[in-house]
């Protein structure tokens, strides 16, 4: 037996392409949607790996550092190195800013780390690493400088002696890895008309200008401008102990916060993410249904316009089944078009993203099943407007 | 009903509607044709040709009445055949006013369709339709797309499928209404030829005056009711 649709797709396959790459790109921005939710997913992940710790240590009751503001002091790690378990105790900070590129912007997350200790980018793609305790930088390409370049941060220029990948925050913006105390400074400097204002409050205020106390004013100026906090401290569990465990003695000797891996994934990606995550699932669902009834529109009005043949068909003998497949082939075959046409077109525009868009093999298989479930039940109305087909319609009269 | 009779009909009556709204399209109709017989089957328009056509073809159930289809009673009050389908596919051919060629199958599949719903193998079918085609003098269009026809091919086709599954009846709804005079005597020459060859009893429903003397018995139906007479029987050249 010849296959009915198989002809009648090849009879009008102009039109049948031309569907396809329509529905297609309704599909390629349903899977590029997916894509999105992933790479939001892995930047998070990512930002998780890179830092290379077991624990993070931040301030008491808040989330900190990527989903909350967290201050502790940096001498804290070294309590924490005294504690068992703990092998490496390292302080960061995160900063969230514009750097200077010439005459633009860029938006990038700043992060102080020592070098040697987790915090640091975990690879290099060119360059070096920093060896100098000031003003170096390794970055992100994706924040588009290159080796050499000079970046302004703050008051400071620093330069460019490495380049790293996939290092971004959680929310994408990709990372500039400087020394902690640049970025200690970086993230509490203020600008030095505040400073000179900041001073002659001080100056002017009797209980800190004592004239019997030598020496007090200048201790408190010197406070003003000097910053001993950090955003956490990034904890690596020696071998044996569990991170968890870890934890809860850091929790209730020190007085601090401390989440392990998957506490910490649980924050970006149930918490962080979660409103994003449902705003792309709200679209997923927009898009799935549109594609239905796209699907269900085509399939139907092609249908209709095969009536008469279709009361032929049946007035000669055909089986009713044997006109059902031949639907449900058609909507099937323009699912298949549309959705070879929509993963290439995602895959084609995903990288010019700005942000991270990771298209997973399982997604489009999950997508590809969608699609085909999608073209059944939207087939099912033109396949019941076909059987309702009188074959008595195909005589006159 | 001898073997003879390709189709045979008895007392057939149809009713639509109840009660007062009823209304008798068909009425005690009798009708017979013998394999190889194109009879005609003539009337103005509400007269029931149709109804009679879907009847004999199996697609509405008469109210009563018995009906025989080689030699075989296939209705008598009741359908006896359980699958009509099937009824329809191996032992009636249908020929169309227009020809509804299936458009996007070419012409040798067109004709094989229905060999290969007969689940036959699909080179059986093919050389079947083949078979038809060349007798039709359309095997040269054997590839050609049905829009690609003329409507004088078009309809040779349409005729090769009726044939196809090679059935005891071919029931031609107004086969030649869009045709000129030339081309209707064609169509007409060749169902006799198709009838004569493949002893084929042939009903042709038609008002087409061009074709009407061409036949050599005539059914005449009005209000329901048929009449048998005899045609002029004019020579087809």
């Amino acid at each position: 037996m010849i296959s009915l649709a198989g002809r009648d797709i090849l009879h009008s396959w102009g039109k049948f392409v031309l569907t396809g790459l329509g529905l297609g790109l309704l599909i390629g921005v349903t899977l590029t949607m997916a894509g999105v939710y992933r790479g939001m997913v892995d930047d998070a992940q990512v930002l998780l790996n890179n830092s290379g710790a077991d624990l993070w240590v931040v301030q008491k009751d808040t989330q900190g550092p990527y989903a909350e503001s967290s201050s502790i002091r940096d001498d804290v790690h070294r309590g924490l190195l005294g504690m068992p378990g703990v092998a490496q105790a390292a302080n960061v900070t995160y900063l969230t800013m514009q750097v200077r590129k010439g005459n633009t912007d860029v938006r990038a997350m700043v992060v102080g780390f020592e070098p040697g200790q987790p915090g640091e980018p975990s690879y290099l793609v060119a360059g070096r690493r920093i060896t100098r305790s000031h003003y170096e930088a390794v970055a992100d390409v994706n924040t588009g400088f290159a080796l050499g370049d000079r970046i302004r941060i703050r008051r400071h220029d620093y330069t460019v002696v490495g380049l790293t990948r996939r290092m971004v925050s959680s929310g994408g913006d990709p990372m500039v890895f400087i020394p902690l105390k640049d970025a200690q400074e970086a993230q509490f400097l203020k600008d030095n008309d505040a400073i000179v204002n900041e001073r002659a409050r001080t100056t002017a205020n009797p209980a800190l200008n004592r004239p019997g106390v030598p020496g007090l004013l200048d201790a408190i100026n010197a406070s003003q401008t000097s910053n001993h906090n950090v955003n956490a401290v990034l904890v690596r569990v020696k071998a044996g102990y569990a991170p968890e465990a870890v934890a809860q003695e850091i929790r209730r000797w020190k007085h601090l916060q401390a989440f392990t891996r998957a506490q910490m994934e649980e924050i970006l990606i149930a918490k962080l993410i979660a409103t994003a995550a449902k705003q792309i699932g709200m679209f997923l669902v927009i898009l799935a249904i549109v594609s239905a009834a796209i699907v269900a529109f085509i399939i139907y009005t092609m249908t209709l316009g095969k009536i008469r043949e279709i009361a032929v068909l049946k007035l000669i003998g055909t089986h009713n089944r044997t006109i059902a497949a031949m639907i449900l082939q058609q909507a099937l075959g323009l699912g298949l078009i549309g959705f070879v046409v929509g993963k290439i077109a995602a895959t084609i525009w995903a990288p010019a993203f700005p942000k991270y868009v990771l298209l997973l093999p399982g997604d489009s298989a999950r997508g590809f099943v969608i699609v085909m479930l999608v073209c059944v039940l939207a087939s099912t109305l033109a396949i019941r407007a076909a059987l309702r087909v009188d074959p008595a319609t195909a005589i006159g009269g | 009903m001898g073997a003879s009779v390709g189709i045979h009909i008895e007392g057939l009556s149809k009713r639509y509607g109840e009660g007062d709204t009823a209304v008798d399209a068909l009425k005690e109709v009798n009708m017979s044709v013998a394999p190889g017989e194109v009879v005609g089957l003539i009337g103005p328009s509400g007269s029931g040709k149709t109804t009679l056509l879907k009847c004999l073809g199996a697609v509405i159930e008469p109210t009563r009445g018995r009906m025989t289809l080689g030699g075989e009673v296939i209705y008598d009050n009741g359908w006896k055949i359980s699958d009509l389908r099937v009824l329809r596919r191996d032992r009636i051919g249908f020929i169309f006013q227009a020809p509804y060629l299936i458009p996007f199958l070419d012409v040798t599949d067109n004709v094989a369709l229905l060999p290969m719903l007969a689940r036959r193998p699909n080179g059986e079918a093919r050389a079947r339709a083949l078979e038809l085609l060349t007798a039709l003098d359309v095997a040269h269009r054997a590839k050609a797309q049905p829009s690609e026809l003329s409507g004088g091919e078009q309809q040779r086709v349409s005729i090769a499928r009726a044939l196809a599954n090679k059935p005891p009846v071919i029931l031609a709804d107004e086969p030649t209404a869009p045709l000129d005079s030339e081309r209707a005597l064609a169509v007409m020459r060749i169902l006799n030829q198709m009838a004569t060859q493949y002893q084929t009893a042939i009903i042709v429903v038609t008002h087409d005056e061009k074709i009407i003397p061409t036949f050599k018995r005539i059914y005449h139906i009005r209000d329901g009711r048929t009449v048998e007479e005899a045609g002029e029987g004019r020579a087809l050249q």
